[in-house]
């Protein structure tokens, strides 16, 4: 990645010169969709999954930052890469200052502890044959040494904290429902006291009620324990809810980046729009038409040449066929990726 | 009014399982008129879906109607034999599900499974080589119909090479094959994204517009629900806990528990608006709380409410299931 680009990344979630929690630059994922002796005779052109093709986001400590995208964004990718789950094809990702790809093992046991995820599914992503105290104890087990009684301690404190208690220690997955499961996989992500913590999906898969009990949770719980959150949803609203910011996710690539409020209001990408125009409205009285989006995302094996966007957006200019927006301050601290702020600009 | 098409009366639905008797669906009343479309709201386990799977016969057995009746154009169809509901299924009313994938078969292309369904309903189709012509013009102007780009070259697709919402598309057009007066919207758009589940609902509105075609939208989601249906019922624990007309039910919810679903919601025109969730779970199934289902997470409850209460009229065409609503 080019140098400008480098200081435009820091300097996008650096307001007054803090250094970020989390920097990432230059983002490349490819999956190579070939297997086997197909690597060598097969081009990879046509075979490889462009999951994320070249972000950049920086994260302040204490901000949670929305990111939105539809299947097939990458969105998921980005938050696996921010954990260090999923090694990038290139570009970096700085947690406190570290590079991810170049950790000692201590330290990335350390900073394994401080960056933990909270999944969507709350069915697969526990273990069916561990107790509760097991499955929100692990993370102790590996990190502190505590012994029996201090560790109990301490997970029943936190079991406490997200509305559970001391008669569900002993209990088994398939015993409780979903948002009391989704409870428990956030009292595993938070027991060791992260400062980090990628929110992936988390109220996707709860009813309506449910869901607002475990957003009412994790509002709360930033704010007590001081969490920095990247928090990935393909629902607007619940995005909205929680963020400081957003970072919009087209095919792989940001498209939009800003203050809340600022991208619902002023959404400046086409995509944006178009996504605030689709989703439902309770008076009924959304203006119909409007932004609507003709046709598919094309798959991220094949994106379309210049702006990914350009097959589908009602105001594509022939330079967007041609040339890749690049992202641009469209209004203090918020950005887009879109020849047409350029133009007007 | 003219008459309903549908008339759901005093509807029961029980499942035996080892644990006690489940009574999934419990005294649900329900109409639903030529040409509207009706939303159905509830979360897991309200018996949204379970209602209507009763009014096309499709419960799975030990699940059975325990009480009630339904009436279609006037005929009670609640407990016919399975041939005269299987004439009754796809030709007057069709159902499309949620997941498209699990609901289509994998070894038949497009074509055939429309066929299928055309060949199963249709009486009057010619014999011979007409035959096969008529059925893939069909096939073909029904994928046109749904909005499925290049139809003749779509028709010999099988359901993996398809997007989530083609595949959609495609369950609709089968459900459409044989003009059903109504048509059972269970779930359409919930595995879609955003863009695409407008491009679906939208979809389904023209359709009810330009073939008359009844609907009935289930859904978990409320704001889907106000865009696209005039009448809403609310389903709570097997119960319908307050219908009439979407707006008005969601401009002024009379129940606990609507007012308690639009305050969980967060809203994209005001995201710092704290939303305040409905404590607790759903009612246990097996053993509901006595009288008002939802007494044990409603902050209004008193010792009245543990004692059955019937759906209450409230001026407008509403109702609401609730002691503080006066009768």
């Amino acid at each position: 990645m080019s140098a400008v680009a480098v200081t435009a990344a820091t300097g996008i979630g650096a307001p007054g010169g803090v250094r970020p929690l989390l920097e990432i630059e230059g983002l490349v994922k490819h999956y190579d969709l070939r297997r086997g002796l197909r690597r060598l005779i097969e081009p990879a052109e046509g075979h490889t999954v462009r999951a994320l093709d070249g972000v950049d986001l920086a994260l302040v400590r204490g901000e949670t930052l929305g990111v939105i995208g539809e299947s097939g964004s990458g969105k998921t990718t980005l938050g696996r890469c921010a954990l260090g789950l999923v090694e990038p094809t290139a570009g970096t990702v700085r947690f406190d200052g570290m590079d991810l790809a170049r950790l000692d093992p201590a330290t990335a046991k350390a900073l394994r502890r401080r960056m933990q995820i909270v999944f969507q599914d709350p069915y697969a992503s526990l273990n069916p044959r561990r107790t509760v105290e097991r499955i929100v104890g692990l993370g102790l087990a590996v990190h502190e040494r505590l012994d029996r009684a201090a560790a109990r301690a301490r997970i029943l404190a936190m079991l406490e904290r997200v509305g559970l208690g001391a008669a569900h220690l002993d209990r088994y997955p398939h015993q409780f429902s979903g948002g009391q499961r989704q409870r428990i996989g956030i009292a595993r992500a938070l027991v060791l006291r992260p400062d980090f913590v990628v929110c992936d999906e988390p109220v996707s898969a709860l009813d309506v009620s449910i869901q607002a009990q475990i957003l009412a949770l994790l509002r709360e719980l930033k704010e007590e324990l001081g969490l920095t959150y990247l928090f990935i949803a393909h629902d607007l609203a619940v995005v909205a809810h929680l963020s400081d910011r957003v970072a919009v996710l087209y095919l792989g690539k940001l498209v939009e980046l800003g203050p809340t409020r600022a991208v619902l209001k002023e959404p400046a990408h086409p995509y944006t729009r178009a996504l605030l125009a689709a989703v439902p409205r309770l008076d009924g009285r959304r203006d119909r038409g409007a932004g609507r989006l003709a046709g598919e995302p094309p798959s991220p094996v094949r994106p379309p040449a210049g702006c990914r966007f350009h097959p589908r957006c009602p105001y594509a200019l022939p330079v967007c066929r041609v040339r890749e927006p690049e992202l641009s301050e469209v209004a203090p601290r918020h950005r887009a990726a879109c020849h047409l702020h350029r133009e007007a600009a | 009014m003219s008459a309903p098409l549908l008339e759901i009366r005093g509807l029961e639905v029980v499942f035996p399982t080892r644990g006690g008797l489940v009574r999934a669906v419990d005294g649900v009343d329900l109409e639903v008129f030529p040409g509207e479309c009706l939303g159905v709201v509830g979360e897991s386990g309200s018996g949204k879906s379970v209602t209507f799977l009763a009014v096309l016969g499709l419960l799975r057995p030990p699940g059975r109607i325990g009480a009630g009746e339904i009436r279609f154009e006037g005929r009670t169809i609640s407990h016919l034999p399975e041939a005269e509901l299987r004439a009754l299924r796809g030709r007057a009313i069709a159902l499309t599900l949620q997941d498209a994938l699990t609901a289509l078969n994998p070894a038949l292309t497009v074509e055939q499974q429309i066929a299928e369904t055309i060949e199963t309903h249709d009486p009057d189709l010619p014999r011979g080589r007409a035959r096969q012509r008529v059925l893939r013009e069909r096939a073909q102007e029904l994928l046109r119909l749904v909005g499925i780009p290049e139809p003749a070259r779509r028709l010999a697709a099988y359901p993996h090479e398809l997007s989530g919402g083609m595949r959609q598309r495609v369950m609709i057009a089968i459900a459409l094959s044989c003009r059903p007066k109504l048509l059972i919207a269970d779930e359409p758009t919930t595995a879609l994204d955003v863009t695409i589940q407008a491009q679906v609902l939208e979809l389904l509105g023209e359709l009810r517009a330009r073939l008359g075609t009844a609907i009935v939208l289930v859904s978990h989601d409320l704001g889907v629900v106000a865009e696209h249906c005039a009448r809403v019922a609310v389903m709570y624990a097997g119960q319908v806990v307050e219908y009439g007309p979407t707006r008005a039910v969601i401009g002024d919810p009379r129940h606990p528990y609507t007012r308690g679903l639009l305050r969980s919601i967060p809203s994209i025109e005001e995201p710092e608006r704290p939303i305040r969730p409905i404590p607790g779970q759903m009612a246990d199934p097996i053993r509901p709380p006595p009288g008002c289902r939802f007494a044990p997470r409603c902050s209004l409850a008193r010792p009245a409410c543990r004692v059955p209460i019937a759906l209450r009229p409230i001026e407008g065409g509403r109702a609401a299931r609730c002691i503080e609503v006066a009768a």
